[in-house]
């Protein structure tokens, strides 16, 4: 109940990020399918970003003076911005990929295994 | 009983729904149902961000990334989810190894983000009784898209006055940074659509 009843800090917002993070590393390392590795790269970008949004917000620390303010924003839309162009750009070789070699597994694509 | 804190309470409705939904993407073996819980994921994490203070960013993350990428992603899917393709299995092997990297990693993430004692809840709430009235929120000091753009194009209005030299440093807009985008993203236009044209399998060279 504490957590209902108490303001939430930078440390809540942390450990949100943290557990978005290892899902996507998570995701990225145990997926075989292309897309599913690509929405790893996706939850991995979400919990840096959503560290940049926390670290810019002054009231929810107390050392409210070395908040990062509007430059945490600024980064943060570019990082969607670029996720955005990374997904477009991936997804295009993931449909090449497939198309090339008629599956969507990476573990198939060992054509550079010596 | 005390009053609940509605701010704390949305927190944890959205912080739960975020990873929840992760894990959820991560113990999926369906990559359709994969693509729905990365939406419901990134849905909590723009109110997440609106929570935080930052309206824009919020709105943004909707509309670029659960309007588009997330539509992009579910094309792919939709493109090359066919018969074996929907749902694959990973080996025991490699969840074990994964399960124990992963939780290393995560137990150091999470070790270092309550270690510092300004981020703490105490601190804050601590913070907020020594200043007995509430913190005035100004209205101009409040994220608004003006002052995003306006440090888009290279003008800062949340720092000091950039003219003098002392206070310089560290106080630029991101008027070049913005550029390099809009022509990376031409050029990823480019790139995504003369990748993507479709070719007949066996007719690579």
């Amino acid at each position: 109940m504490d957590l209902l009843t108490e303001p939430v800090g930078l440390s809540h917002y942390l450990v949100v990020g943290a557990i978005l993070f290892v899902c996507g590393v998570l995701c990225m390392a145990i997926k075989r399918n292309a897309l599913g590795v690509l929405m790893g790269v996706e939850l991995v970008l979400n919990g840096a970003n959503l560290n940049f949004i926390a670290f810019s917000a002054p009231y929810l620390r107390a050392d409210s003076q070395y908040a990062t303010g509007l430059d945490g924003h600024l980064i943060a839309m570019f990082v969607i911005v670029l996720a955005a162009a990374e997904a477009a750009v991936a997804l295009a070789i993931a449909l090449n990929y497939y198309n090339n070699h008629a599956t969507i597994d990476v573990d198939e694509g060992d054509e550079l295994k010596g | 009983m005390e009053a609940i804190n509605w701010h704390s309470f949305f927190f944890l409705l959205f912080g739960l729904a975020a990873g929840g939904f992760a894990l959820a993407v991560v113990l999926s073996g369906n990559i359709v149902r994969m693509g729905f819980y990365l939406i419901m994921s990134l849905g909590a994490v723009a109110g997440l961000f609106f929570l935080a203070g930052a309206e824009f960013v919020g709105a943004m993350q909707l509309m670029i990334y659960v309007g588009g990428t997330m539509v992009l992603l579910v094309f792919g899917v939709m493109l090359t989810a066919r018969g074996p393709f929907v749902s694959m299995k990973t080996p025991g092997g490699q969840w074990v190894l994964a399960t124990i990297v992963g939780g290393s990693l995560l137990v150091m993430l999470l070790h270092t983000a309550v270690s510092v004692d300004d981020w703490r809840v105490k601190a804050v709430a601590e913070k907020a009784e020594l200043s007995e009235e509430p913190p005035e929120v100004e209205l101009s000091e409040t994220t608004n898209p003006d002052r995003l753009g306006m440090a888009l194009v290279g003008v800062r209005s949340d720092q000091p006055d950039p003219r003098q030299p002392a206070e310089e440093f560290g106080m630029s807009g991101y008027l070049l940074a913005f550029e390099i985008v809009s022509v990376h993203l031409l050029v990823v236009l480019i790139g995504a659509a003369y990748l993507a044209r479709t070719k007949r399998v066996g007719s690579r060279d």
